[in-house]
């Protein structure tokens, strides 16, 4: 909860930050657009071009080593192979290609109005809770599904309710399923019981039926049918090579196509599975660790460019990365810049994140950043703490890790409410540890 | 059963790369392989004059080539990243088993990308290709007597129609059978003669060929053609179906003289109109062709505001330029971007919600 009183000039010296100097950042943040974007040329889109020439690649041999190897060792191989082809189709390649960061090549087949991706909800019904809703009311409990994805609360501004006790549960199974989630945060089941809203909920519904089956049919019915056939090869030669024939070869047969079928949608159940917790664990650490600001509705009321701006700014977290992870996370890593510019190419965060930085600096503005492992834990501290009602909790929603507002500076002098946000939080927290 | 397993088998390469095509491993491997997109390979670029030349391309899967003389293709080149398009008539004679079509481009002073096209690429080049289209072209068979009035490269779709004419031989040959021949006169306008296009093809075709008269105009010595004296060159020109292909002003004054005669309706024409900017915030007259409505805006007013005020409910979302589910095609003219003030040419997709009309345009919603 941020600028949320604009006619209250209480904290104006203080408030993130004074208005001409958000006017100031927000044109400095439109600079950087343009740099980039003029700058965009061959060298970029042989990136993206090579990307996609990798994953198919990788996609290609993690399905051959998983129909033609029977091995166990093979298994795992091809297993990852295809998971690793999975997360990369899912982060650096679908979710950027479906913001238009490449529409720009005018490429008709890298092209966020054509593409589709190996998830089980349609890319169209996620580009709408997605590029709209989450980038642009970006972390506004009740306009941002991705709040909590409706199953979990995540911030002090959504009051408790019993079914909050089940937080780090339900959190496990979003995570596991994580495909199917996002999936269905765009039908509204709910909407097929008003006649009104029915007949556009049925066509998402069927939408969304159509993709998710050929989803299934491909990783659960076609790839492991074709592993049968392929493992009754090498079966029935061996028995036609042993003496007998007849009864004798069945056996082998029937077995070697099951146990073929199995592995293969095993393979492709753990693949989705790596793929799930990893895209999850990824876009929690965007918005959910510690520094990461929720917003309500009231906080975007008259909201200024500067204002959008460092909304995005104060309501998302970087992730550590160097270029291996950056890319495994789709330059996710980068989620403040994305937040940002969410239509830049994404390999062209990093270089960004450096000016950004610079910029937080002057405007002395927090900037959210940490290690993997750390992020993600404090991602399920949080939910783990917001299971239970808010009086058992030490932080109040006007400053705590996910949420804070004005009245966290109530404790400073006025001279003190003079200077940048980010030395005031520290000052303000500086203080409370002292108490302590 | 063995048309569920054969229905089965052919679904099967589709199941396999879902939500991806096969054509998409297949592109990989070898572009022209894949029929998603339509595309094609540079196999040469024959210089025709100095600023011109025709391009030899083979089309990959996918591409139709039955298409007629006087059509045109779209042709999508790859310039520092992006795919810019241009329209050219093809000059090639359309005919079954033909592997290969050609285009003929003239490089135009202020076009970056005709002369990118005309010096700049390379043989074995992947271009992108639009299915042909346009209907400049003539009834099969043709009538029996035919005026082309070309100017330019406006030659070049009159040239495909001769070619095919000539080929299936519809024009009388000298010491031919002569039965049912087509009587052509052509009268086409050149800054010079030495300069023109296909001149020694053409001069070729008129001696082997007693029913093709052609008359060339050498506009830098002579002056331009007054068409108010047509009658002196072709005296029955009234009596003609006429093509007509050039320059605005021959397209314009054609019509003009064509409609006072009340002979509209035998009067053909093709414009290759070279979209221009107009200056910035002049916008323009926006058309809607999907919807048919036009409107007419401001610099200042968007495409998707353009659209609401006329009407149509052009798909949008975030309404400040972050999210793409409003794109459309740019059909024709130019647009720009309010924030960057970056020019968009048909052929590309563009953000309606930031974009706003640079002269006239149409976009297909």
């Amino acid at each position: 909860m941020w600028w949320t009183s604009d006619g209250d000039h209480r904290y104006r010296s203080i408030r993130a930050p004074h208005r001409s100097r958000r006017r100031a950042l927000g044109t400095e943040l439109d600079a950087i657009r343009r740099d980039v974007e003029e700058s965009l040329g061959a060298a970029d889109a042989r990136y993206i071009r090579r990307a996609i020439a990798v994953q198919r690649g990788l996609e290609v041999t993690g399905r051959l080593l998983l129909t033609c190897g029977s091995r166990r060792r093979t298994w795992w191989a091809g297993t990852l192979t295809l998971a690793l082809a999975k997360v990369i189709e899912n982060m650096e390649i679908g979710h950027n290609v479906l913001h238009g960061q490449w529409d720009w090549m005018n490429d008709p087949e890298i092209h966020s109005t054509t593409w589709e991706w190996d998830m089980a909800g349609a890319a169209k019904h996620w580009r709408i809770t997605h590029n709209v809703a989450h980038h642009k009311y970006t972390n506004i409990l009740g306009m941002d599904d991705d709040v909590g994805y409706g199953l979990l609360r995540v911030t002090r501004d959504d009051p408790w309710r019993p079914r909050n006790l089940l937080n780090v549960p339900f959190n496990a199974m979003l995570a596991v399923g994580f495909e199917w989630g996002i999936a269905l945060q765009h039908l509204e089941i709910r909407e097929v019981a008003d006649p009104e809203t029915r007949p556009a909920a049925v066509v998402r519904l069927r939408e969304f039926g159509a993709k998710a089956g050929r989803q299934l049919a491909k990783d659960y019915l076609a790839f492991p049918t074709l592993t049968a056939f392929a493992r009754t090869v090498p079966a029935g030669r061996k028995s036609s090579a042993g003496a007998g024939f007849a009864s004798a070869t069945r056996a082998p047969f029937a077995s070697a196509a099951v146990a073929g079928f199995a592995s293969a949608a095993a393979a492709n159940a753990t693949a989705n599975l790596i793929r799930n917790l990893w895209t999850n664990a990824v876009i929690f650490c965007g918005h959910f660790p510690d520094g990461a600001e929720k917003f309500t509705l009231t906080d975007m009321a008259g909201e200024t460019r500067g204002q959008w701006y460092l909304r995005q700014l104060l309501g998302s977290a970087n992730i550590d990365a160097g270029p291996v992870l950056g890319f495994l996370t789709g330059n996710l890593a980068y989620q403040i810049e994305h937040h940002l510019y969410p239509n830049l190419p994404s390999h062209r965060l990093a270089g960004i994140s450096v000016r950004v930085r610079a910029l937080c600096a002057k405007y002395d503005l927090p900037y959210t950043s940490g290690p993997l492992p750390v992020q993600y834990a404090k991602t399920w501290r949080t939910i783990a703490k917001l299971s239970v009602p808010d009086r058992f909790l030490r932080d109040s929603a006007d400053n705590a890790p996910e949420t804070r507002s004005e009245r966290m500076f109530e404790v400073l002098a006025p001279a003190e409410r003079r200077r940048g946000l980010k030395t005031a939080i520290a000052e303000v927290r500086a203080r409370a540890s002292r108490l302590r | 059963m063995t048309g569920l397993l054969r229905r089965a088998a052919k679904a099967l390469p589709g199941l396999l790369t879902t939500p991806l095509l096969p054509d998409d491993y297949l592109t990989l491997v070898n572009p022209l392989w894949s029929a998603r997109e339509l595309r094609g390979r540079i196999l040469e670029v024959r210089p025709e004059t100095r600023d011109s030349a025709t391009l030899v391309i083979r089309p990959g899967r996918g591409f139709g080539f039955d298409y007629r003389a006087g059509q045109y293709i779209g042709i999508g080149v790859l310039v520092d990243g992006r795919w810019r398009w241009r329209s050219y008539s093809l000059t090639s004679v359309p005919r079954a088993g033909a592997r290969i079509v050609t285009v003929t481009v003239k490089a135009m002073p202020e076009g970056f990308l005709s002369s990118h096209l005309v010096s700049g690429l390379a043989p074995g080049t992947v271009v992108r290709l639009a299915a042909p289209r346009g209907d400049f072209v003539l009834p099969e068979p043709p009538p029996p007597s035919i005026l082309f009035l070309t100017a330019g490269s406006g030659l070049t779709p009159v040239l495909a129609m001769l070619r095919t004419m000539k080929r299936r031989d519809q024009i009388g040959v000298a010491g031919g059978t002569d039965a049912g021949g087509v009587d052509v006169i052509h009268v086409h306008s050149a800054p010079a003669a030495a300069d023109m296009l296909f001149g020694a093809e053409l001069a070729d075709l008129a001696r082997v060929c007693p029913d093709y008269r052609l008359t060339v105009r050498a506009t830098r010595s002579e002056g331009r053609l007054n068409l108010a004296r047509i009658g002196d060159l072709v005296p029955d020109w009234r009596d003609r179906q006429t093509w007509a292909c050039g320059p605005a002003g021959l397209l314009d004054d054609a019509e003009r003289l064509w409609a006072a005669a009340g002979l509209a309706d035998r009067l053909h024409t093709e414009r290759f109109a070279a979209p221009v900017a107009r200056d910035a915030g002049s916008g323009g007259t926006v058309t809607f062709a999907a919807s048919e409505r036009t409107v007419r805006v401001d610099g200042a007013t968007t495409l998707l505001e353009a659209g609401e005020q006329a009407g149509v409910l052009p798909p949008f979302g975030c309404r400040m330029g972050i999210c793409h589910t409003c794109v459309v095609n740019l059909v024709d003219g130019r647009v720009r971007d309010l924030r960057t003030g970056a020019e968009y040419e048909p052929g590309n997709r563009v953000q309606t919600c930031v974009t706003a009309p640079a002269g006239d345009c149409v976009v297909d919603i």
